[in-house]
Formats: structure tokens, sequence, C-alpha cells
């Protein structure tokens, strides 16, 4: 979910320098990190793992209709991942929803986040609420409140309110990442740019916003896992319609496909990529702006 | 996610007077979103809880009225899900807390001297939220089921009576929710223990205070912020889930929740008006804790 958020976070944290303990030989400090925190840590992170190797390994479960017991080995499930019924429909509406709904927050969220950073207004501190609650409010709430809403505006629920509810709920997550990204830009860039006649526009789009881009592509990424994954509001505003998570939903009643885990895994091993590449070319940004 | 959110704010308010029309423009569209998707749902949310059936008594059928009473109702037929909610939250965002403060503490203190091993770490941390929230619920129901070797294991070591089951009971539901939102608990503790400067606890060894009373006077309260967050973080979405504690999924008959509640009046019963009086309570209740508690511990700051 918070991948981005976390990643940015991690090359953040390391950017801040912090001074190291040089207690480090005291008998009295070394007893408790001694080997007691690395083995913990170690058994911690094998245990958040757990869940991932079990799905991972049943994708290639040579399975019937349910997914519970070992049939043996096969690669059929990858290879023929829509064979299952219902699967790359759900696939296909999930990616469709999450990469519309991910454009209109990532819009609508870098233009608040800069006019939070840029500009001083009134109202100031009621936008700030309005932009803290949506994430300091249960899913199921924010699902059954917009299901309430569009039931007494008489919509029809669909493609189109999933969007709607996606795109909401992933807009205070790019005001926040994007926010940060602004709030770090060094002015001097700007005015170096109005210095030598840019016009605001010219300044904005060939100074400001290619500073911002790995912000606002981090708040994209964010949202669109964010909303991939999503299956609580989902569930109450998408009618008839199923994303990926939605089908799970339903077809655990009856037993999962295979094909799922597949979908789940692809997803992982993508996500994971997505995660280190952005992580070595942070370090490598590090390393070129401290040579220079 | 959202915890930098929670964290005190870094930036600093001395935002340049410039012209307040571009501010304007640029606000309005995404501003208007959220009241339009936002706040008019929870306005309605509020208006259908108090709806009352039409007078031909349709399934599904509602007119605008004052219904007080679907409140004392909902809680009068729903008091048990109610409170098992908030004390399956509660569990949870303790487990969760004991379960990540030591693993934090170690990315975040003790790794720093190894860069890499912290960002691998990191990213094991967050490597749940890569997996389909569903799928991996529906893993540790198979990995939890009778047949499964972990009971099997726990049966003939005699730490589980023969005939105990351990999906379909509040244990493997706290267990589910606890799971679930570790990664929330553990990287704001992390982002805040990362921060952490280790001369204080040099101080506090030269003044004589023993390890355990260094970290309880000085670790802990620096690192308050990250916990504060991290209780947050975690205990909103366990408090409103449904997934854990469905039956499909790691609960059973009795494990149902506000969450489940909702659901089902919602969805499948369509007793729209229920379900809006259990949301809007859930709603308050959880914005009159999350003031108390951000209160209490002072970080007030919020975005």
């Amino acid at each position: 979910m918070s991948t981005q958020e976390a990643a940015a976070l991690a090359t953040a944290g390391n950017a801040v320098e912090t001074p190291a303990g040089s207690g480090r030989g005291r008998k009295r400090d070394s007893n408790f990190g001694g080997w007691i925190l690395p083995v913990y840590t170690a058994v911690a992170l094998l245990f958040l793992l757990i869940p991932i190797a079990y799905t991972f390994v049943f994708s290639f479960n040579r399975s019937l209709k349910s997914n519970i017991s070992w049939r043996g080995f096969t690669f059929d499930n990858w290879t023929g991942v829509c064979k299952a019924q219902g699967v790359c429909e759900a696939v296909g509406n999930s990616l469709l929803v999450g990469v519309i709904a991910t454009f209109l927050a990532t819009v609508l969220g870098t233009m608040i986040a800069l006019a939070l950073v840029r500009y001083r207004f009134r109202f100031r501190s009621a936008i700030s609420l309005l932009l803290f609650l949506p994430m300091a409010t249960p899913e199921v709430v924010l699902g059954a409140g917009l299901a309430a809403e569009f039931l007494t505006a008489g919509v029809q629920k669909g493609l189109v309110t999933i969007i709607l509810a996606h795109t909401m709920f992933c807009i205070s997550f790019v005001v926040v990442t994007v926010k940060a990204r602004v709030a770090s830009l060094d002015p001097a860039l700007e005015e170096a740019g109005r210095d030598l006649y840019g016009s605001p526009g010219q300044v904005f789009w060939r100074i400001t916003f290619p500073l911002l881009v790995p912000g606002i592509v981090s708040a994209a990424l964010l949202s669109f896992s964010l909303s991939f994954d999503d299956f609580i509001i989902t569930n109450f505003n998408s009618g008839a319609e199923t994303t990926f998570p939605k089908f799970v939903y339903i077809a655990a009643a009856r037993g999962i496909p295979a094909e799922a885990n597949v979908v789940a895994s692809a997803v992982f091993v993508l996500a994971l990529v997505v995660v280190i590449v952005s992580q070595v070319s942070a370090a490598a940004r590090r390393r070129r702006l401290a040579a220079t | 996610m959202a915890f930098s959110a929670f964290a005190p704010s870094t930036v600093s308010e001395q935002a340049p007077r410039r012209k307040s029309r571009v501010a304007l423009l640029l606000l309005l569209p995404g501003i208007l979103y959220l009241l339009l998707f936002f706040l008019v749902p929870l306005l309605s949310l509020i208006l259908t809880s108090l709806q009352a059936p039409t007078v031909s008594g349709d399934i599904g059928q509602y007119r605008t009225a004052f219904e007080w009473q679907n409140y004392s109702t909902a809680i009068g037929q729903y008091g048990g899900q109610i409170l098992r909610s908030f004390v399956y939250a509660v569990l949870a965002t303790v487990f969760a807390l004991l379960f990540s403060y030591p693993l934090a503490y170690f990315i975040g203190v003790k790794a720093r001297p190894y860069p890499l091993l912290q960002n691998l770490a990191l990213i094991l941390v967050i490597a749940p939220f890569f997996i389909s929230f569903l799928l991996r619920t529906l893993a540790w129901k198979q990995l939890l089921s009778d047949e499964s070797a972990i009971v099997t294991g726990l049966k003939a070591l005699a730490l589980l009576a023969p005939d105990a089951h351990v999906t379909g009971t509040p244990v493997a539901v706290v267990f589910g929710l606890t799971y679930n939102f570790i990664p929330f608990m553990t990287l704001p503790l992390y982002a805040s223990l990362e921060r952490l400067d280790l001369r204080y606890l040099e101080a506090g060894n030269d003044l004589y205070a023993t390890p355990f009373s260094t970290f309880l006077r000085v670790t802990i309260p620096l690192s308050m912020p990250g916990i504060v967050s991290g209780v947050l973080l975690t205990f909103i979405p366990a408090a409103g889930d449904y997934v854990n504690a469905s039956r499909e999924f790691l609960g059973g008959t009795g494990t149902t929740m506000i969450g489940n509640v909702i659901e089902s009046n919602f969805l499948v019963s369509l007793n729209y008006p229920a379900a809006a009086a259990m949301s809007v309570m859930l709603m308050v209740a959880i914005l009159i804790l999350v003031t108390i508690y951000v209160r209490r511990s002072g970080t007030e700051d919020l975005l």
C-alpha cells in the first residue's frame, strides 16, 4: 500500500545526518543490542513474509477448483491466467480504475500541495482538516457514506462510482507526498529563473515542475497501489462490477482459483522491482549530488 | 501509510504572500472534489441514519424523517459488536506495538551504520503491502486451518487442546488484524527512532541510569510522535475492518465487528438507516478517541 511513501521515507531517513553513538564500547550499552535484537528482527521479518511465500508457492499448485491442498507443481496457472473465469476481467477493471483515479488524484492533489506550501490564504486550517479527515476516517465509513450519497442522488453504481471513490481517498495521500517535496525545493533555483527574465509560466514548467517530478511520481505510485488493493470502499460502490480484490472476496466463499495467486504474486514481484529501482536510483542521485 | 500526515509538520508555514487568485485556482478543484465526495457523503450518512421506513414497508425503501430511535435500536441490537470491535482493535494495536517496537528500534537505531541493511529490512517490513490484502488474510486462514502444520504441531506439543480450532475464533481475528496492520505501526516508529539522537542515551548512561530506565525515560518519550501515529494508523483501520472478522476469512459467527454489521445491513438486508447509524457512531467514536489521544500525547498539528 504505502510502498512509495515508505521508500521515500527510507531514502529521506538516510539523508538525515545523525551523530553516531560513541558509547558502543561500554558494557551496559552492548548487552541489550547484543544478539537478541538482531535475531528477533530476523525472525520477525521472516514471520511477515510467511503469507507472501504461501501465496507465491500456491500459485504453482496443480489445483482443481479450490486451491487449498498441495497437488503438485505446474506452470499452467501462470501461462493460462485468463483461463480462470473472471480473473482477467477483474484485473482489467482494477487497472482501468487505478490509472484514471491515480491521474485525477495526482493532478488535484499536486495543485493543492502547491497552494498549501506556496501561498497564504484564508481558511487554511479548515482546508488542512478537510485533507486530514479522509485519512483518519475508517474505510467502511467512507464507503457507506459515498454509497448513501449515490443512493440519495439516484446514481447507478458501476466503474464510474468506483473511480470517483478511489480518487477521493487518494487525494490526501498525494497532497502529503507532494507537499514534502515542494517544501524541500530550494527557492534560489526559481529566483535564478526569474532573474534570467523567465516568465512565471516558464519558471514553473522549466524549473519547478521538473524538480517536483520525483515527488509526483511517488504520489502517483502510492495512489495506484492504494486503488489497486482497495476492497472495502469498492465493495460499497461497485454495484455489479468487479475489481480484483472484489473478485477474491466473492471467490473466497467457494474457493479461490490458483490464478488469483498468480496475479497477486506477479503484482508483488512488480512492486518489489519498482521499489528497488527507485531506491537504487535515489542512492545514485545522492552520490552524483555529493560528487559535484 | 499516512503516518507522515500524523507526524508533527516539518513544513515551515511562512509562505510568501502572493496573488491569492492563483491559490484559489489551485485549491478550488480539489477542495470542491473533497466537499462533494467526502463531506457531502458524511452528511448524507447522517440524513440516512434518521430515515424511517416508507408507509408501504417495502424492503430498501425509506423516507426522510428524524427517527432518533434508529440509534438506540442499533446500540441495543449491536452493542456486542460495538464492544467487540473496540476490544479487538485495542488488542491488535497493543500487539502490533509490542511486535514492532523492537523491530523498528533495531532498524532505526542499531542498524544505522549499515544503510543497506536498513533499506533491505524496510523493504521486507512493507513487503506485505505488495501482496493483495485479501489473499494474505486467506493465506493465514489456510495456514491456521485445522489440518495445517502449525495447528497440528501445536496440538502435538499439547499447547492446544486436541479438539480446538484456531480459525473462526477471536484469537484468529485479532491475530489477522495485528498481522495486517503491523507495517502501519513499524514505519512511523522507525521514522521517529531513526531521528533519535544517540547522545541522549549516552547522557542517560553517564548519569548512571540502567539501560532499562534510560529506555523508559529517554527512548520512549523521544519516540512518542512515532508511537502516537503508529497507534492511530493501526487502531483506526482495525476498528473499521470487516475482512478479518468475516466468516469467509479468519472469523466465525461469534466474531462479527461493526464493519460486518454495516456491510450486511447496507449491502445485504438493505437496512440503510441502521447501517448509516452504525457508521455515524463509528466515525464519532473514532474522532473523539483521536482527539483525546492526540491532546494527551501532545502531537497537535496533524497535517
